[in-house]
C-alpha cells in the first residue's frame, strides 16, 4: 500500500510541474502590465519602467519561471505584487474561507443526496423517486450564479432574513485562531459569532451544494439499483430479511464505492471552482482571490495559488482513490 | 416511511433557518458599544492597497490615509482653496521660485515624536528616492534622470521653518502640496518599519491607525491630542463589502453607517427611506469619450467629430446616471474656476449630423470601435450601459459601433498606446486647478504613444501655447482668461464627446450630521458627528 | 465549472463490447429513446429552442437592440411581456434572439471539445505507449487546473469576446472527451476485426477512422449532448464575469450580469435570462440522459 501511494505521489510531480508551467505561461501572456496596475493611470512612463525593473519583469521568461520554481521548492510562495503581503499569509485567510464553504456544501450535498438517492432507489418509480430525480435534473441544469442571485433577492431583499454577503457581520467580534469561523466561534465559545457566521454560510453553501447534491443523488440511486439487482441481495430478500437491514447493511455499503468517487471529484472541483459563488456572495475565498489577481496582473498570486489549488485537487483525488481501493476488496494494491 | 423522511428534512431546514435568521441585523450596531463609544462604520467596495499615501493613487487608500496624516496645507472643507494645517503661514518670492513655510511647533506624531522642519525635509527627500512615489513624480515632473523634478531644494531654515526652491514657477504649487499624497510621515516610524511601513502608518492626523485586517477592515481611533479640531466620533472602521447591492443592504440593515459606491438604481430607495440619507459629493470630475485623431480615417476629420457630438442625445444619456450626473460641455467641471459657461454645447440634431458626415464624405457612415472598461468609476457608474446607449444613438447616423470592453488595467494600456478608435475615460481632479485637467488630458505634450494622458491624441499648437503660458503665470485673473480661451478652441476642435460631471452619491444613516464630502474624493472625518 | 459527472469508463467499455454483439442495437436504442419520457421532454424543449432561434424575427415582439432610455426597468406588462432592461429594451425579445446565440455557443464550444478531444483520445488509445503517456499527462495537467480559472485565464489572454469565450469553454471540455474516447478505443482496439484489419496491412489512420472510431460513437454522442448543456453554463458564467459576449449582444449570461445592479428594484431583469439558461441546459440534460439510457441497455430493465 505504501508502495502504491508513493508511486502515485511520484507520478504527481510531472503533473504539478506542468500545472505550474501552464499557470506561469498563461498569466504572463495576458496583455497588460503589473506595474501599470500598481501605479495606476497617473504614473509616468519612467516610473513604470523603473518599477518593471524592480519587479524583475524585464528578465527573460525562463529566469522568471526559474525564480518562481526555486522559491516554491524552498516553501516560499512569494509576495503579492498588489498588496505586498506574503502569499502564504494571505492564503491562511483565503483557504479556510473556501474550505469552510466547500465542506459545508459537501456535507449538505452528501446528506441530502445520499438520503434522496437511497429512498429513490428503494422506492423506484414512486412519487418520491420521480420528484427527487426531477429535482436532481433541475439541479445539474442550474446556473448557480443565477440561483445565488435569486436567493439573495428572496432571502435578503424580500424577506430580509439572511445576510447577502461576506462571512461575518460588522460589529460581531470573533477571535480567530484557525480562520474557520464556525470552528473558531466554537473554540472560543462565542455563540453569537457562530450564529452569525452560520447565517452567512447558508446561502452560498446551499447554492454551491446544488450541483454536487444532484449528482450524488443520481449516482446513489443508480448504483443502489445496480447492487440491488445482484444475486445476493435477491437472496437476502428471498430469505425474508428486513428491508431496511438489506438496504443499509448490504446494498448501501456496496453502492457507496462509485458514490465515493463522485464525492471526491466534486469536492476537488468545489475548492477551485467556486469563483462565481464567491463573487456573488463576496465570499473572501481563493477562487475570487485568483480571479481578482488575474484581472490585476498579480503574477505571483496567480502562479502560486493555482499551484496550491492543483495540489489540493490531486491530493483529494488520490485520497479518494486510496479509499476506493481500501474499501473495495476486489482491488488489490499492486 | 417516506413521509417521515420528508418531515425530518423539513424540520431540519426550518430549524436551521429559524436559528440563524431573524436577528442578524441586531447582532451589531456600532453605536451600542460599551461606554457609549461612537463608532462610525464606513462601507466601501475595495480594500486599501497601502497606507502610505505617497505610494498609492487609489481612492480607497487615500480615504484612510487622509484620516491619519496631515499635509503642510489642507483644502477648505468645501472647495480646493487652501488653508493652514501643519504650516501656519507661507510666502513666495516675486519670481515664484522660493517658497517659505512657517510650521506649527505644537504637533506630535502618533508615535510621540515631535514634528519639526527636519521631518519635512526627510519626507521630501524620501519621495525622491524611488519611482514608487507616484504622485511626487507625476505632480512635480520627476524622471529617472532628475528624481527631484521642479523642486530643486528643500531646506530647514529654522526649527520650524522650511524653504522650498523651485526650478521654474509653478502656479498650482500650493494646491498641490495640500494633496493627501504629500502627508507627513514620522521619520522614526518609516525607519523602524522599513518595507512594512505601509502597514504601520504613523502621521499627525485626527485619527490614529489601530488595526488592518486585509480585505476586511481597517480601524482608526480618535487622536485626542490633535492640533486641529478633535474628532467627534471615537473610532472609524473602514469595512470592505465588494458588492454594491450587498453593501446597500447592510446599510439598510444598520450594520454600516456610511457607504460609497451606491448603484444609481438604489438612490430612489435610499431617498424614500427615513432612516437613510443621500449625500452628494461635489463634482470635480469629467467623463468623456475620446476620439483618436492619430488614426487615419473618419475621426481625423473635425466635421465627423462634431457630427458625433450632435448625434448623441445627451439629455437621454444623462438619464442613465439616475440623477447623479450633469451633462458636460467642457473638459473641466463647472465648479472649477476658469470654467467657460459661454461655450454653446453641440445641440442634439441627427439631420445636421448627417449633413456634416455627408460633407465629410461619410454619407453612408462607417464602422468603428468603442473601447470601454468593465469596472464602474466614480465619473461613469455604468460604462457598459453608457457604451450601448451611444452605440444605438450613432446607428441613426449610420455609424456602426463595435464595443470592446476590457478590465481597467488593460483599458488603460490599450488607450495609452492609442490602439482604440473611440474610448471612454474620465478624470478626477487632483488639486482643483484647471491645468490638472486641460494640460494633462488635452495638451500635445501628453499625446505620446505609450504613456498618453491625451488619448484623443489631439495636437493643437494654439492650445499648447495657451496652456503653457497659464502654467507659469502666477496671476489668477490672467490665468482664467487663458483657460476660457482654451475651452473655446477645444470645443471647436471637438477631440472629445464630453459626457458628464458626476456628483458621486454616498448613502448614509440619517444619524450622521455635519458630513461634508470634499470634491477631491476624500476628506478627514474629524468634523462629522453621529447623533443618537 | 464542468460539474457534469464523468461517465464511468468501465461501464462504457462494456457497453461497447455489447454493441458489437447486437447489430440491431441502433434501432433498439432508437426505440428505447422514443419510449423514454425524459428524452421526449428533452427533445421537445430542444425543438422549441431551435424553432425559436430560427423564427426569432417573427416571435420577438420588439427589436432586441432598440433602446428607449425613458422606459427602462419597466415591470412585465402587456406591452413588454417580461419587462424592460436597463436601456428600456424588451427582455422577451432579447431572450428570443439570445436563443440563436446560445445554440451557436453550445455547438461551437462542444464542437471544439469534441474534435480536439476525440483526436487526442483516439490517438492516445490506439497507439498507446509513449504517445499515450504524453497525451494523458497533458490531460492530467488540464484536469488538475481548476477549470473555471483555466477558462478565465484563457479569455484574459485572448481578450474578452464571445468567440474567445467559446474557444476557452471548448478547450476546457477537451479532457472529458479525450478520456472517454481513449477508454472506448482501448476496448475496441483488441477486437478481432480490428486485429484483422491490421493483419491485412491497413494503414493506422484508416483503421482508426474506419473501424475504431465508428464503434466508439455511443459515448461520444452522449457526451456531446450533455456537453452542450455544460458549455452553455460555462459560457454564461464567463459572460456573467464580463469575459464573454460583448454588449449589445443579447447573450443570456451577459443580460443577467448587466441587470444585477437593479436586483432590488427590477428583479425581472435578472430572473428571466437565468430561467432561459436553465431551460436550455435542462433540455439537453434530459435528452442526454435519455440517450445514455438508450445506448446503455445494462441500466435499463
Amino acid at each position: 500500500m505504501i508502495k502504491y501511494i508513493s508511486r502515485r505521489l511520484l507520478m504527481l510531480i510531472p503533473v504539478l510541474i506542468g500545472v505550474s508551467i501552464l499557470a506561469f505561461s498563461l498569466i504572463h501572456l495576458v496583455p497588460g502590465d503589473p506595474a501599470r496596475s500598481i501605479l495606476g493611470e497617473k504614473a509616468t512612463q519612467s516610473q513604470l519602467e523603473a518599477l518593471q525593473e524592480e519587479l524583475g519583469l524585464n528578465d527573460p521568461y525562463y529566469v522568471q519561471y526559474g525564480r518562481f520554481l526555486g522559491d516554491i521548492l524552498k516553501g516560499n510562495l512569494g509576495e503579492s505584487i498588489q498588496s505586498k503581503e506574503s502569499i502564504g499569509v494571505e492564503l491562511l485567510h483565503k483557504l479556510p474561507a473556501t474550505i469552510e464553504l466547500a465542506v459545508f456544501a459537501m456535507i449538505v450535498a452528501i446528506i441530502v443526496g445520499v438520503i434522496a438517492g437511497v429512498i429513490a432507489a428503494v422506492k423506484q418509480y414512486s412519487w418520491f423517486d420521480n420528484m427527487s430525480m426531477t429535482a436532481a435534473l433541475f439541479g445539474v441544469s442550474m446556473p448557480i450564479f443565477w440561483l445565488g442571485l435569486m436567493m439573495i433577492w428572496l432571502f435578503s431583499v424580500t424577506f430580509d432574513i439572511l445576510p447577502p454577503s461576506g462571512r461575518l457581520s460588522t460589529g460581531v467580534e470573533l477571535h480567530t485562531i484557525t480562520n474557520f469561523y464556525l470552528l473558531d466561534s466554537i473554540l472560543t465559545g462565542n455563540w453569537l459569532a457562530f450564529k452569525d457566521s452560520f447565517s452567512h454560510l447558508l446561502m452560498p453553501g446551499l447554492a454551491l451544494a446544488t450541483i454536487p447534491m444532484a449528482i450524488i443523488a443520481r449516482m446513489t440511486r443508480s448504483s443502489m439499483l445496480e447492487v440491488m439487482r445482484q444475486d445476493y441481495i435477491r437472496t437476502a430478500n428471498a430469505k425474508g430479511l428486513k428491508k431496511t437491514l438489506i438496504v443499509f447493511q448490504h446494498a448501501l455499503k456496496n453502492a457507496s464505492l462509485p458514490v465515493l468517487t463522485v464525492i471526491g471529484l466534486q469536492f476537488g472541483l468545489l475548492l477551485g471552482g467556486a469563483v462565481l459563488t464567491e463573487t456573488i456572495f463576496s465570499w473572501p475565498g481563493i477562487g475570487r482571490y485568483v480571479y481578482l489577481a488575474v484581472l490585476g496582473r498579480d503574477y505571483p498570486v496567480v502562479q502560486s495559488t493555482i499551484l496550491i489549488i492543483a495540489i489540493i485537487f490531486v491530493l483529494v483525488n488520490l485520497i479518494t482513490d486510496i479509499l476506493y481501493k481500501y474499501l473495495d476488496p476486489r482491488i488489490k494494491f499492486e | 416511511m417516506k413521509k417521515r423522511y420528508l418531515f425530518m428534512l423539513l424540520a431540519v431546514v426550518a430549524m436551521i433557518i429559524s436559528a440563524c435568521s431573524g436577528d442578524t441585523g441586531s447582532t451589531s450596531d456600532g453605536k451600542e458599544d460599551e461606554g457609549g463609544k461612537k463608532t462610525l462604520v464606513f462601507g466601501r467596495g475595495a480594500d486599501s492597497i497601502q497606507l502610505d499615501p505617497s505610494k498609492v493613487t487609489d481612492g480607497e487608500s487615500i480615504y484612510v490615509t487622509n484620516q491619519i496624516y496631515d499635509t503642510l496645507v489642507r483644502y477648505e472643507e468645501e472647495n480646493t482653496e487652501v488653508k493652514a494645517a501643519l504650516a501656519t503661514d507661507w510666502e513666495v518670492s516675486d519670481d515664484g521660485l522660493v517658497w517659505t513655510f512657517q510650521l506649527r511647533d505644537d504637533v506630535k506624531f502618533h508615535d510621540g515624536t515631535d514634528f519639526a522642519a527636519d521631518d519635512v525635509v526627510f519626507n521630501f527627500e524620501r519621495w525622491t528616492t524611488s519611482a514608487e512615489f507616484v504622485y511626487y513624480g507625476y505632480m512635480f515632473g520627476a524622471s529617472e534622470e532628475d528624481m527631484g523634478g521642479i523642486i530643486e531644494e528643500v531646506e530647514a531654515t529654522g526649527d520650524h521653518e522650511i524653504t522650498i526652491t523651485l526650478s521654474e514657477p509653478n502656479a498650482p504649487f500650493l494646491q498641490t502640496l495640500a494633496m493627501p499624497p504629500f502627508g507627513m510621515a514620522s521619520p522614526e516610524a518609516v525607519e523602524e518599519h522599513g518595507d512594512d511601513y505601509f502597514k504601520n502608518p504613523v502621521g499627525t492626523g485626527p485619527f490614529v491607525f489601530e488595526e488592518w485586517v486585509p480585505d476586511d477592515s481597517i480601524t482608526v481611533t480618535k487622536n485626542d491630542d490633535y492640533f486641529g479640531e478633535v474628532a467627534k466620533v471615537d473610532e472609524v472602521i473602514f469595512r470592505v463589502i465588494p458588492d454594491n447591492g450587498a453593501r446597500f443592504m447592510e446599510l439598510q440593515a444598520g450594520t454600516i453607517d456610511l457607504m460609497t459606491g451606491l448603484n444609481p438604481q438604489d438612490i430612489g430607495t435610499a431617498e424614500g427611506d427615513d432612516a437613510l440619507q443621500i449625500i452628494r459629493r461635489p463634482s470635480m470630475n469629467v467623463a468623456y469619450m475620446a476620439m483618436n485623431m492619430d488614426k487615419e480615417g473618419p475621426l481625423a476629420d473635425k466635421r465627423v467629430r462634431q457630427a458625433i457630438n450632435m448625434a448623441v442625445n445627451k439629455e437621454e444619456l444623462i438619464e442613465l446616471y439616475e440623477g447623479i450626473g450633469k451633462e458636460a460641455k467642457n473638459p473641466i467641471p463647472p465648479s472649477l474656476w476658469g470654467y467657460n459657461d459661454d461655450v454653446e454645447p453641440y445641440a442634439y440634431d441627427v439631420e445636421k449630423a448627417k449633413a456634416l458626415l455627408a460633407e465629410a464624405g461619410y454619407a453612408d457612415g462607417f464602422d468603428i470601435t468603442l473601447n470601454t472598461f468593465s469596472n464602474p468609476r466614480d465619473y461613469m457608474p455604468q460604462p457598459k450601459i453608457t457604451a450601448q446607449a451611444i452605440t444605438e444613438m450613432l446607428k441613426a447616423v449610420n455609424i456602426n459601433v463595435e464595443i470592446v470592453e476590457s478590465d481597467w488595467d488593460t483599458h488603460l494600456t490599450l488607450t495609452e498606446n492609442g490602439e482604440h478608435d473611440m474610448a471612454f475615460l474620465g478624470w478626477t481632479g487632483d488639486n482643483g486647478d484647471p491645468d490638472n485637467f486641460m494640460y494633462v488630458l488635452l495638451d500635445k505634450d501628453n499625446a505620446t504613444v505609450g504613456s498618453a494622458g491625451n488619448i484623443a491624441f489631439y495636437k493643437s499648437d494654439e492650445l499648447h501655447d495657451l496652456l503653457k503660458a497659464a502654467q507659469v503665470e502666477m496671476d489668477q485673473d490672467k490665468r482664467t482668461e487663458l483657460y476660457l480661451k482654451a475651452q473655446e478652441i477645444i470645443h471647436e476642435d471637438a477631440p472629445w464627446l464630453p459626457i458628464a460631471h458626476t456628483t458621486p452619491p454616498l448613502a448614509a444613516s440619517s444619524s450622521i450630521v455635519d458630513y461634508v464630502p470634499h470634491p477631491t474624493g476624500s476628506e478627514p472625518f474629524n468634523l462629522l458627528d453621529m447623533k443618537e | 465549472m464542468s460539474l457534469q459527472p464523468i461517465p464511468n469508463p468501465e461501464i462504457k467499455s462494456k457497453e461497447i463490447a455489447e454493441q458489437q454483439k447486437s447489430k440491431s442495437l441502433g434501432i433498439e436504442a432508437l426505440l428505447r429513446l422514443l419510449k423514454s419520457k425524459t428524452s421526449i421532454i428533452g427533445l421537445i424543449i430542444i425543438t422549441i429552442l431551435i424553432v425559436t432561434a430560427i423564427l426569432a424575427p417573427f416571435i420577438a415582439t420588439h427589436d432586441p437592440t432598440t433602446q428607449s432610455i425613458p422606459d427602462r426597468y419597466q415591470a412585465p406588462s402587456g406591452e413588454h411581456w417580461l419587462g424592460t432592461d436597463e436601456l428600456g429594451r424588451d427582455i422577451f425579445s432579447r431572450i428570443v434572439y439570445g436563443t440563436q446565440i446560445s445554440i451557436r455557443i453550445g455547438l461551437i464550444a462542444v464542437g471544439i471539445s469534441m474534435i480536439v478531444g476525440v483526436i487526442l483520445g483516439a490517438v492516445a488509445g490506439y497507439f498507446g505507449r509513449w504517445v499515450d503517456q504524453i497525451i494523458m499527462r497533458v490531460i492530467d495537467i488540464m484536469m488538475a487546473f481548476p477549470s473555471i480559472l483555466l477558462a478565465i485565464a484563457l479569455v484574459a489572454v485572448l481578450g474578452p469576446s464571445l468567440t474567445n469565450a467559446m474557444i476557452a469553454v471548448g478547450i476546457v471540455g477537451v479532457p472529458q472527451f479525450a478520456r472517454i474516447v481513449r477508454s472506448a478505443v482501448l476496448s475496441v482496439k483488441e477486437t478481432e476485426y480490428v486485429e484483422a484489419a491490421r493483419a491485412i496491412g491497413g494503414k493506422h489512420g484508416r483503421i482508426l477512422f474506419r473501424h475504431v472510431l465508428p464503434n466508439s460513437m455511443a459515448p461520444i454522442i452522449v457526451q456531446t449532448t450533455l456537453g452542450i448543456g455544460t458549455a452553455i453554463l460555462d459560457a454564461a458564467g464567463l459572460s456573467f464575469l464580463g469575459l464573454g459576449a460583448q454588449p449589445p449582444t443579447p447573450e443570456w449570461g451577459a443580460m443577467l450580469s448587466d441587470g444585477r445592479a437593479a436586483l432590488q428594484n427590477a428583479p425581472w431583469v435578472v430572473a428571466f435570462p437565468g430561467l432561459a439558461i436553465f431551460l436550455f441546459v435542462l433540455g439537453f440534460n434530459l435528452f442526454g440522459d435519455g440517450l445514455r439510457d438508450a445506448l446503455d441497455p445494462k441500466l435499463k430493465e
